[in-house]
């Protein structure tokens, strides 16, 4: 009775997940594809050409370097500026940290879209329309509120009398933080800035709106404007172009999957 | 002796001008935070009650015209309709298929042998961690009218449709549930694995069957992921921009146009910034309510 349930229940389970699986498989079999279509085919030869194609458009390239720069600049901003603002709210015992902490908590559940609108409005009274440097800014703006949550729940495992000890010996606060508090994060600020990077990598929205030059644009909305906005699409180098935007994002989170769940069991996590 | 220097030591960190130093950490996060977050909440507040447009005579000068963008937006007959449409998208793609089926998903997974669990999480995973535009481009294909869901049907001898035109609403919903219900698969599977075994046997030994043990005993336990995971579903999915606008473009004739896509045509392509600061005023409220029932569920976390 109870192996038949299970053998039902396993089965169930298999079904979902190849039900989840089919239509990304397209994706993958498609890009090796030269003639791919839009529904799924098994490659009649397996080829690169597709791959060959993307990565000789210096176009495409130029959007990956974007990505790159935009995603790369902004987690570094994160995490730099997440630290200095953590630090104060983890140790001082300051009076306000708890109800600073839950505003900052209160922001991240703020529906980017919506914000979109106002922050348009300010790009243009600010003359930053276009501007990769304000982008990188509004986007390190939008990390924050998570980045120094999650900053301050790993700084609270560091424990202080290690500080504390080196202050003695006569070190600064900022020596301190370089020398004992960071090694001791690697695992929290590791977090912090992959899941910057791969939330940075993958949006579309905000430089949808804020970019306009096509020498500007990162690989999103690059790859939307390639293929989106076309009458007639090449499935086969859309589907490689997919796979190696897909590909940092992949690799980082498999990477970073045990840092990952430690952080999503202290912080409860926000919506990917 | 040690000690006492150590407690001077920290003694003198403390009183050493505390707050202006806390104030100097928070500098750099309080001026982004202020300049691009606090700052454009107050413009939409602002805005939403003039008539500012991006271009005409209404660019330079905007006067004041009370609630007006308000009535207007609420006596709009495509307002009300993005309305009702971001909320059978919120129900059906948010709360029963990224939710409910996240938990049965979870429920499902728990206890399986260790390989399933790998394959079924995996699978569910990546649409999760493949950005939006891609997820758009991989349902435009799936749907199209000989893209795969219809070969797939077409070998039980049903004819193909197009989709996204015939039922588009249902295709949005369907990619949406694709995409996220992973995370709250991964939040389910994350408080299932924290309740312990011994109270499960204990209800069993008691004479409950499963049913009863999910009713009276891991439904209430795991409460308040229900409550984080439903804020940050409804959040998500209030924001859903690109899987749309990508996929349908909203259409046909706004069949798909939720709150978030028709604040982005009237703001962004119609160009009428009062009445999309309107509508960006109403998201926000929406928001900001839902924010803080989340932060009252992660408070009583702690």
């Amino acid at each position: 009775m109870k192996t038949r349930k299970n053998i039902f229940q396993n089965a169930v389970l298999i079904l979902i997940g190849v039900g989840f699986l089919v239509p990304m498989l397209w994706i993958v079999l498609g890009s090796f594809n030269p003639e791919a279509s839009q529904s799924i085919t098994i490659p009649k030869h397996f080829s690169v050409k597709n791959y060959a194609m993307v990565i000789s458009d210096m176009s495409i390239l130029q959007g990956f370097f974007m990505s790159f720069v935009i995603a790369g600049a902004q987690s570094l901003l994160v995490v730099i500026i997440s630290l200095s603002a953590a630090y104060p709210l983890s140790r001082f015992g300051l009076k306000r940290a708890q109800t600073i902490t839950f505003s900052l908590l209160f922001l991240t559940a703020i529906p980017m879209t919506a914000v979109m609108v106002p922050v348009y409005q300010q790009f243009i009274m600010m003359g930053l329309v276009d501007s990769v440097f304000g982008t990188i800014l509004f986007m390190t703006t939008t990390g924050l509120p998570y980045g120094i949550w999650m900053t301050k729940n790993f700084l609270d495992t560091v424990s202080v009398e290690l500080e504390e000890a080196a202050w003695i010996d006569g070190c600064s606060t900022f020596q301190s933080v370089t020398k004992i508090v960071l090694p001791l994060m690697k695992p929290g600020i590791f977090t912090v800035s992959i899941y910057t990077f791969v939330r940075s990598w993958g949006n579309f929205f905000v430089p949808f709106i804020l970019l306009q030059s096509s020498s500007k644009l990162p690989a999103a909305v690059k790859i939307y404007r390639f293929f989106g906005d076309r009458g007639e699409v090449y499935f086969g180098p859309l589907c490689a172009y997919a796979i190696l935007y897909m590909f940092p994002a992949v690799l980082l989170y498999s990477f970073a999957q045990n840092y990952m769940s430690k952080g999503f069991a202290m912080t409860g996590a926000a919506k990917g | 002796m040690s000690n006492t220097v150590q407690a001077r030591g920290f003694e003198f960190r403390k009183n050493s001008n505390k707050r202006l130093k806390a104030l100097g950490f928070f500098l750099p996060a309080m001026i982004l935070l202020v300049m691009f977050y606090i700052y454009p909440l107050f413009l939409t507040v602002f805005f939403s009650f003039t008539n500012k447009a991006m271009t005409g005579i209404h660019a330079k000068e905007n006067n004041f015209v009370g609630f007006s963008n308000f009535i207007k937006v609420f006596m709009d007959p495509k307002f009300r309709r993005a309305i009702w449409v971001t909320l059978v998208f919120l129900l059906f793609s948010g709360i029963i298929g990224q939710q409910v089926l996240g938990f049965f998903y979870a429920l499902l997974m728990k206890k399986k042998h260790k390989a399933i669990r790998r394959f079924v999480g995996m699978s569910i995973i990546a649409g999760w961690i493949t950005p939006d535009i891609i997820c758009a481009f991989i349902f435009a294909a799936f749907f199209a009218k000989n893209g795969t869901l219809n070969l797939m049907i077409g070998s039980l001898g049903i004819k193909p449709i197009s989709w996204l035109f015939e039922f588009p609403l249902v295709s949005i919903i369907i990619a949406n549930i694709w995409k996220g219900t992973a995370y709250s698969m991964l939040m389910f599977q994350a408080a299932l694995d924290g309740i312990s075994d011994e109270i499960m046997e204990a209800s069993t030994i008691d004479g409950a069957n499963s049913l009863q043990n999910l009713r009276y005993i891991t439904i209430p336990m795991i409460k308040q992921t229900f409550s984080i995971t439903f804020v940050n579903v409804t959040l998500g999915t209030l924001g859903t921009f690109v899987m749309i606008y990508a996929l349908t473009g909203g259409g046909p004739s706004g069949a798909t146009t939720t709150l978030a896509v028709f604040m982005y045509e009237k703001a962004f392509v119609a160009y009428q910034v009062g009445y999309g600061m309107a509508i960006a005023f109403i998201m926000l409220a929406i928001g900001a309510a839902l924010s803080i029932m989340y932060v009252q569920a992660m408070k009583g976390d702690q």
